[in-house]
């Protein structure tokens, strides 16, 4: 048990294989059936809110992404999430609601395997840490004007947040009037974007989820 | 059978000299040095985003999220890695009577090394990121790690190879199995769910990652170096060789089955978290037999502990590591995961593993071995004592109240307060949480400056390793 063939071959490929095949290869083959879904699958479905960035921020929106269609939802949803990825918001806010501790009271139904099944959850983003709340049901819980108040100066909405601002998603246009205006940029319209899709699958009406101090309706149960 | 665990040293130390490349070493512990210090003056610039003070608002490239992937990272890859790396470098070629590969190979090692962390924290803070716990660097790095990792271990396996021992010393055992797992770990973590593995079966493998990073490469090597220096500081060999055994192949065995805890209630199918869990109850129980061995080692020397520093560290990471352990089989369960998960807990259990024990045993480690480097003797003790103090009482404040912390959040959240209550309820402990870090990193500037006060001293030692090994 000294030698070093036995240590090299036994406990450090043999061991590690093992484990990686009932911990990992395992679990991987229950889902393999379930297909994978591509982006320009999941753009299909475009959510209302993408409709309602192109027209309340219409020069931003048609400069950047063009019509609201199809491949311009791929476009900024893939972008929104390597950008949720860069800012590391998967370190503070998790996408993943759990059968315990009256998280489908709070959230939303409780996470499930399938939903994970597309190219969005490459590399997985369920999250280990929550300073501000589960994102995976936020789809149409506010509106596109509270997001983009929200990542441009947190405390304006949440007065006792301690998230950060982001005001490099944002950019200023003047307008014939010679207002001048702070809107989303492109990476802004593209964070709001991915919010808003994050649980816009499930079949439970966001507004039946428990919102600030009161638990409005039977959601998640 | 501690006449055969021993015979690598003295033999070694006839020759020694000639054996250790000792500038090599030198470098790679001053290189970790540095890192530390940027990973923890990260840290600690992270955590006044938290108490609403941070230092550079609205800056892009200093971004709070991105500064704290920059804190994780630098501490794993930067310090700790470095640092076990010149650890190994010293301690292999005298456990197995001959040099490495390369010397040239090593300072390549050294050089490529040290590039791969300036791209890695200059990539993560120019928004490039990468989406995985523990391996936030840009996926085009990745590949140079692996190539980087594959020439760390060709460098310090012929020497092994080489060796004429036949029954290898148990050190050797940690670092030969580390150097399989750290390859096959992060190709796993970095790669798979990158790019093939998607969803809840790619969280099985992160947790796989995120635990065997610490497990498997971290935990052996640390354990190796252990092994290697609390004899050779005592002149006493280890208490029981078949306790090194069931040590090593209970973690072998158990430790690479653990990672899942990392993700239980989630939607990962419940028999892999059941075993998660039990396998992490059982690594924790086999791994205090090595614990057991180590006191057993040190017995009732306590004078040690006030004579020897690099003792009194390595002891100080023994206990903690005793209580993470002790704390991991009770966390674990899905009893306390129900109000623990997502909260400060975790981070508390993080920074105790992760600086309590295996950036104590470095700490150990360099104050045993400057003045072996450099040929000069510690400018001021008294310095090295206030590294000491100051880092275990703030990492002991700062485990305290984060477990605190953490208790507040999941009980708050459970009671369905309102999100923002919690919030509410965390600044004081994450003020607190601020203090200690500044604690830990006056400990490390007083390091630092130790450091720079002892590179002025005259050169006093000719053959450092006659001296006794009581700095």
């Amino acid at each position: 048990m000294e030698r070093l063939q036995t240590i090299l071959l036994v406990a450090g490929l043999g061991f590690f294989l093992f484990s990686a095949l009932i911990m990992g290869v395992w679990p991987y083959t229950l889902l393999k059936d379930v297909p994978v879904a591509s982006l320009e699958e999941l753009a299909k479905d475009i959510h209302p809110s993408f409709n309602d960035l192109s027209q309340r921020y219409p020069e931003v929106f048609s400069e950047y992404y063009g019509q609201p269609n199809e491949a311009a939802y791929a476009k900024a949803l893939e972008r929104g999430r390597d950008i949720y990825i860069a800012e590391a918001c998967w370190h503070c806010h998790s996408q993943q609601i759990r059968p315990v501790s009256n998280e489908s009271l709070r959230f939303g139904p409780v996470s499930r395997a399938g939903e994970y099944q597309n190219v969005l959850q490459l590399p997985q983003l369920l999250g280990t840490r929550r300073v501000g709340p589960d994102l995976s049901r936020e789809s149409g819980k506010r509106s596109n004007d509270w997001h983009a108040a929200h990542l441009y100066e947190p405390t304006w909405v949440v007065p006792v947040s301690v998230m950060p601002s982001y005001k490099w998603f944002f950019e200023t246009r003047v307008n014939d009037e010679g207002d001048a205006r702070i809107v989303p940029n492109e990476d802004g319209l593209a964070v709001i974007a991915y919010l808003q899709w994050l649980g816009s699958w499930s079949e439970i009406p966001p507004a039946t989820f428990y919102n600030a101090g009161q638990v409005i309706g039977e959601g998640g149960k | 059978m501690t006449s055969i665990t021993m015979s690598g040293a003295p033999t070694a130390a006839v020759t020694a000299r000639s054996l250790v490349n000792r500038p090599l070493v030198h470098a790679h512990l001053l290189a970790g040095i540095g890192w530390f210090l940027v990973a923890i003056l990260a840290g600690l610039l992270f955590s006044t985003q938290f108490v609403r003070h941070y230092l550079f608002p609205d800056q892009e490239l200093l971004s709070p999220g991105r500064v704290r992937m920059v804190h994780t990272h630098l501490v794993a890859f930067g310090f700790i890695f470095n640092c076990l790396l010149g650890g190994m470098i010293w301690a292999v070629p005298r456990l197995c009577g001959q040099r490495i590969l390369s010397d040239k190979l090593g300072w390549l090692i050294f050089g490529v090394w040290q590039a791969i962390m300036l791209s890695a924290m200059a990539g993560i803070l120019a928004g490039h990121g990468q989406g995985v716990e523990w391996g936030e660097n840009p996926t085009w790095i990745d590949p140079f790690v692996v190539v980087g990792w594959v020439l760390v271990v060709t460098n310090l396996i012929v020497p092994i190879l080489r060796s004429r021992e036949k029954n290898l010393y148990v050190s050797i055992w940690y670092f030969l199995a580390a150097f399989i797992w750290t390859a096959l770990t992060y190709v796993m973590g970095n790669f798979f769910v990158q790019y093939w593995v998607p969803g809840v079966s790619g969280a099985a493998v992160t947790g796989l990652y995120i635990h065997d990073l610490v497990g498997l490469f971290v935990t052996p090597i640390g354990w190796g170096l252990m092994y290697y220096f609390v004899p050779v500081i005592l002149k006493r060999p280890v208490w029981s060789h078949a306790m090194s055994l069931i040590g090593f192949w209970g973690l072998a065995f158990f430790y690479p089955l653990n990672g899942v805890h990392h993700y239980l209630y989630s939607p990962i199918p419940m028999y892999v978290q059941y075993g998660a869990v039990v396998s992490t109850i059982a690594v924790e129980l086999v791994v205090t037999t090595v614990v057991i061995n180590f006191f057993m080692t040190i017995r009732f020397d306590f004078d040690t502990l006030r004579t020897s520093l690099p003792m009194r560290w390595f002891y100080t990471g023994m206990v903690l590591y005793f209580i993470t352990c002790l704390q991991c089989a009770f966390q674990t369960t899905l009893t306390f995961q129900k109000i623990i998960h997502f909260t400060d807990w975790v981070v508390a259990h993080a920074h105790l593993v992760m600086f309590g024990v295996f950036s104590f045993w470095i700490f150990g480690i360099i104050v045993h071995l400057w003045p072996k480097l450099t040929g000069r003797q510690w400018a001021s003790r008294r310095l090295n004592e206030w590294h000491y103090w100051l880092s275990m009482i703030g990492l002991v404040i700062m485990f305290f109240d984060l477990t605190i912390a953490g208790l507040v959040q999941g009980f708050s959240w459970k009671a369905l307060s309102p999100w923002e209550e919690s919030i509410v309820a965390s600044i004081p402990f994450w003020w607190v949480r601020a203090f200690s870090g500044v604690m830990i990193s006056a400990g490390a500037l007083c390091l630092v400056s130790n450091i720079a006060l002892t590179a002025r001293r005259p050169v006093t030692e000719m053959a450092p390793e006659l001296q006794p090994a009581t700095t």
